[in-house]
Order: structure tokens, then sequence, then C-alpha cells
């Protein structure tokens, strides 16, 4: 794993005391809030609901033990004892106090992490495959090309000031697990003969005009991964709009001038750029690339999991939903659970960020993941330690077996914590995985991804859903509307809107109604979801949603 | 004949805990909203507004919420302003256990 070179470390402790010294004259009255919001939202600070949230960048989605066991210490000394897991790999607290951010920031800077542009109108987090290194599909490692991006775009001084937020997603396999077609740019590591590039794609983005990326440059050799990114980023920031905040994304930009036009301005400005990169790039990814180089895998006999998965029904439910094939047979990808049954989605106590950092420094080559769909991944285990893993976890309250099905929801924090929000979708979602958890059925209807947004920004993914909710504001009463077939893969789909919206009393059996249909219209169990409403469209769902309407037309 | 007007408190973050705040009628910030001034006339408002949002060493984000009067004291009408007088559905945390933002003790 990458470790904070002294340049990184003297960048971020000198953030922290630029930060410092700005909360203690917002305190003292020297800044005024309007002065002051534009430096705290640099530096990851919000103010929502019931108060001031801290979003903390996990880059590409990778911790060490150490890291996690210092999120877990941030959230009991400054926070109430739990942190939230995002969509986009980053941590948020949803609670702290405003003259103690400072030291949150500065005990983040102790284990090699910041909260920097996680906010504002800048390039954020940048994103990756949370199976990166360890999936068996993979190309490369897109880790070390995610780091380097993190250093280009930290405080890259051409993009500050943006004219909107931007969002940058990697994957080396050819399975999308990032989600890359719905960011602003999202790169995709091919093949082409003997050599690796990249697919780029542009414009992809979810948000009240949800678009899927479009392919800018079908192969980029890797070394030239930055002069073109910046030139992508170089003509966005003059051609994109100022003058209405819905309009500014890149996804408009590239709407409303055209794929070519972007293209041929994109193309130039790489001409312009390329000349001026001389290498020193490539260097520091060597540099970087060694930092990933993979773990020291043990040789064992992998009996232990194989023994206990013929006799123990608990363990190979888990392990039939919660592992991942890795790259090396004698060893699984395991995917953590933060969605147990009622709880919040994405939300781990410090206990539990504790368990999981010690389980990936016993059993996991000391990392973890955290992945868009809020759960927590040890890369590599090896297959005789799974038996004790799943224990551990069992008592942690982590050993939830329901990953990639209808209770594993990703939802946004809501009404319950956000300022944009215009209904709840924390509630919704504990209620969905409650009910089908009680029906007992969730095993039987197998891969089902609900997404929940909680307003039309779409941070719950909701657009790529295969059951996507979104939670609106309707004349003073919270009401649903669902999307259907939404895909955020490598075969990426926006989700058709099914009808009107149902009110919150309703929306947990309205999805009973649509899963009942899937299961009536499957052609057997081994259909999923998607393919059923792929192979049937909208008719049967809809029918299946607003039963009386369809009385009506019979009539 | 113009619509009646509908009454309001004005509400805040306060800017050391983020915590929801209403303006009192004798000039406090209150965490309760039936403590709230009920505000039944518009021009009223708008300068009780200003004087709010004057104190910029003390709230953030102030502003007017429509509120209703109720047996103990002024009442909420949205659902996002109920949820501000509570905190979250998810966990027994902020103002519908009587706890302020920052960190619980361990």
């Amino acid at each position: 794993m990458y470790s904070y070179n002294d340049f990184d470390e003297a960048f971020v402790r000198e953030r922290v005391a630029q930060f410092t010294s700005q909360v203690e004259r917002r305190i003292d009255g020297s800044l005024t809030e309007d002065e002051f919001k534009p430096l705290r939202l640099m530096n990851g600070l919000y103010l929502q609901l019931h108060a001031y949230m801290l979003r903390v960048a996990i880059p590409y989605g990778t911790l060490n033990p150490n890291q996690m066991r210092q999120l877990a210490h941030i959230a009991e000394t400054w926070d109430k004892g739990y942190g939230h897991f995002t969509t986009r790999q980053n941590i948020q607290y949803n609670w702290p106090l405003l003259k103690d951010v400072p030291a949150m920031l500065s005990a983040l800077a102790d284990v090699g992490m910041h909260a920097i542009q996680t906010s504002g109108n800048t390039i954020r987090n940048v994103t990756s495959d949370h199976f990166a290194a360890a999936a068996a599909d993979e190309i490369e490692d897109p880790r070390p090309y995610a780091e380097l991006l993190r250093q280009w775009s930290t405080d890259h001084p051409e993009f500050q000031f943006l004219p909107r937020k931007f969002k940058i997603a990697v994957t080396g396999s050819p399975n999308d697990r990032a989600v890359v077609k719905a960011h602003d740019i999202g790169l995709r590591m091919i093949r082409r003969g003997d050599e690796v590039g990249f697919e780029v794609l542009v414009g992809g983005g979810l948000g009240r005009t949800p678009m899927i990326g479009q392919v800018v440059r079908d192969f980029l050799p890797k070394e030239d991964l930055l002069p073109y990114c910046e030139a992508i980023v170089s003509v966005y920031n003059l051609l994109g709009r100022r003058d209405n905040k819905y309009k500014a994304r890149i996804k408009i930009t590239v709407h409303e001038n055209g794929l070519d036009e972007i293209k041929r301005q994109v193309e130039q400005r790489f001409a312009e750029i390329r000349p001026t990169f001389h290498g020193h790039d490539q260097d520091l990814l060597d540099d970087i690339r060694a930092a990933f180089a993979p773990p020291a895998f043990r040789n064992a006999e992998t009996t232990a999991h194989d023994q206990f998965y013929a006799a123990d029904p608990v363990y190979r439910s888990w392990a039939d939903t919660n592992l991942t094939e890795h790259r090396n047979a004698q060893y699984s990808i395991v995917t953590i659970s933060i969605k147990k049954h009622g709880e919040t989605p994405g939300d781990a106590t410090a206990h539990q960020m504790r368990v999981m950092a010690d389980l990936a420094e016993r059993y996991g080559h000391s990392e973890l993941r955290i992945s868009h769909e809020q759960n927590v991944i040890l890369p590599h285990v090896h297959k005789s330690d799974l038996p004790a893993v799943h224990a551990a976890l069992v008592q942690a309250g982590l050993g939830t077996a329901n990953v990639g099905l209808i209770s594993d929801i990703i939802a946004c924090p809501g009404m319950d914590y956000c300022a944009l929000a215009t209904a709840r979708s924390i509630p919704v979602a504990q209620e969905i995985a409650t009910r089908f958890d009680e029906l007992k059925l969730e095993h039987e209807v197998g891969p089902l991804k609900i997404k929940i947004s909680g307003c039309i920004n779409a941070c719950g993914h909701h657009h790529v859903g295969h059951i996507g909710i979104l939670g609106l504001d309707r004349a003073g009463v919270e009401n649903y509307q669902i999307t259907l077939g939404g895909d955020g893969t490598e075969t990426a789909v926006i989700g058709e809107r099914a009808g009107p919206g149902f009110a919150y009393d309703e929306i947990v059996l309205a999805i009973e109604r649509l899963v009942h249909a899937y299961l009536e219209h499957r052609t057997e169990p081994t259909e999923t979801f998607l393919q059923t409403y792929r192979r049937l469209g909208l008719a049967p769902f809809k029918a299946a949603l607003y039963p009386a309407e369809g009385e009506k037309d019979a009539a | 004949m113009s619509r009646k007007y509908i009454p309001k408190v004005v509400t805040a973050n306060a800017l050391l805990e983020g915590d929801v705040i209403y303006l009192t009628a004798d000039d406090r910030w209150t965490r309760e909203h039936h403590e709230a001034e009920l505000i039944e006339d518009e021009a009223h408002a708008q300068l009780r507004l200003l004087h709010a949002a004057a104190q910029k060493g003390t709230v953030v984000g102030a502003y007017l919420a429509d509120a209703k009067p109720g047996a103990n004291g002024p009442e909420p009408i949205h659902f996002r302003e109920v949820f501000r007088t509570r905190g979250p559905s998810n966990y027994a945390h902020g103002k519908q256990v009587g706890e302020q933002p920052g960190p619980r003790h361990y």
C-alpha cells in the first residue's frame, strides 16, 4: 500500500495548520460564514441538518488496519462512536463539533489520510474497484493510476474552481465494479494486442440529468494518462457552464457541445500539453507501483474451508454470498456486509472497525477496502482462515450473508442527516431489509440490487439500481418514485421510471409486489431479476405495482 | 383577498455545535421548537430574520420556517422541520434524547 512521502506529509500537515487557524478565526468572529464556508468545504466540512459533518476521503477505497483503527478512534473521541461509509469510498462523521475538527484532521494526518477535496467544485476522491489486485478477471491493479491521479488532482492550481464537482473512477477489470460509466471521467483498463491502456469515458453521471459516459478515446497509452486527463478537465474548465448550477457538470458540456467537438478540443489541448510532461510522472508512477506490490501469498491446505462448507449451513450460506473468487485459487475475497437486516446501510461502530482491522492484520495481509456499495472487503484471505474470520465477524454483528441480495441496499443518508435531502432513505432501506428477512425470501430471489436516494442528486445511485427508489417531497409529504432495470456495471443502463410514486408507508409493500411479480415471471431460478426485466420490459412489473389501474383498464 | 400568512419561527444552526436552534421572543436562542417566537406578521418576520442573520458569531444559515400554534407553543408543519426538532430516525441521537452534537463519553 502507498504511504505518504515527505511531500504528502508536509502538504497535509500544512493544510491542517491552515484550517486550524481558519476555524479559530471563525470562532473568534474574524471570519464571517460567507468567508469561512468555502474554506471549510475545501476541507470536507459540511453543515448538515442536525450538526456539522466531516467527509474523509478513502482514496480508491484502500485502508490499512492502523488507518481503520484511527477511524474508530476518531468516531469515539469526537463523534458518537460510529462512521458512515459512502457510495464514493468516503467515510462521514455526522456529529463533530466545529472546534474539534482540526484535531480530527490532525488525527487523520497521523495515519496518512485527509478530507481535502471531498467537497467543492474540485476533483473529488478518485474511486476504484474494491476488488483491485485480488479479482481473478483483472488486467492490472488500477490503484497505482488512481494514486497518481490523487496526487495530480490534489491542490492542482488550475482545477480548484471548476464549474462544478468532478469525479474520476478507474477500473482494471472488464467487469466494472466501480461504476465508471457514471463518472465525469471513467477509465477502463483494456488490452489491445500486447499493449495495455485505457478506454476513456467522459460525461457520465447520475443526479438530476442521469447520463452514461461516452468513449472520448478508445485506447489511451498508460503513459498518457495524466496529460490526457488534464486536457479533459482543462477543456471542461473553460467550456463548462458557470451560469447555471444544474447545467454545470461535464455531462451537460458534452451533451450541449457534442462528443465530436469535445473530442476535438481535448485532442488539441492534449497535443499542446503532452510535450510538457517529461517523464517525471512516470518515475513517480514507478515508485507508487512498487508500493502496491502484491502480498506474499501463503501456500497451505484449504481443507478447513471445505470441511466447514460441507458441515455448517450458516457458514455455507455466508460463503455462497460473501466470498468472491480470488486470482490465487487458495485465497478468497471476503465482502463483510455492513448491511445487517434492520441496521443503517454503511454504518460501522468503532468496535466493528477495530474487529475488521484486527482481522485484516491477522488474516488479510493487512488490507481493507471500502466499496461504493457501502461494504468492507478483506481482499486477500487464505481459504483455511475463512472459518475463523467468519466466526469473528458473526460475533461482531458483521456476519450477515446477504452480499448482492435484496437487503444489500445502497442508501444515502437522506433526510435523517442531509440538508439537501427531500425525503428519508435510511428507514426505507431498514424496513425493506427487515421485511425480506422476515419473509425468508432473499436467497430464493437471488441477485437484486436496490439503491435508494433521498433526493434528485442521486448519491444513492438509484438510477443504476435494478430497483431504484427516489425519495421526494410531494406537497409536504414524503413520496417515493421507483425506477426499474438500471445497471451500474460494464453494461450500464439508466433505469426506467415505473409510474407515480408511493407514500412512505406504501413503499415496502410496493417493493414486495415487484419481487413477487419477478418470482412469478422468471423462467427459472437462475434467471435474475434484471434478466427477467430485460426479457419482459416494464409491463408486468407495472401491473404488479399499480394493480388498481389494471382493473380500471379492464373495466 | 390576500392569502392568510402562515406563521413562522426563525431557525438556524448554532455556529459552534451545528445544533438546530430557534429564536425566542426575548431574543434568546433555544434548542426547543416550542420555546420559539411564533411570528404571525410578515413584516415582523422579516425584521426578526434580519436580527437573527446579523448574529454572525452565533448562528449559521438563519431562515423562516412555517409553524403553527400548539398546546405547548409553536409546532413545526413540514416533515423536514419535524425531523429537525428530533434528530435522525435511525438512532436515538440528538434532540429526541436531549443530546447535543459532539462526542459521547466512552
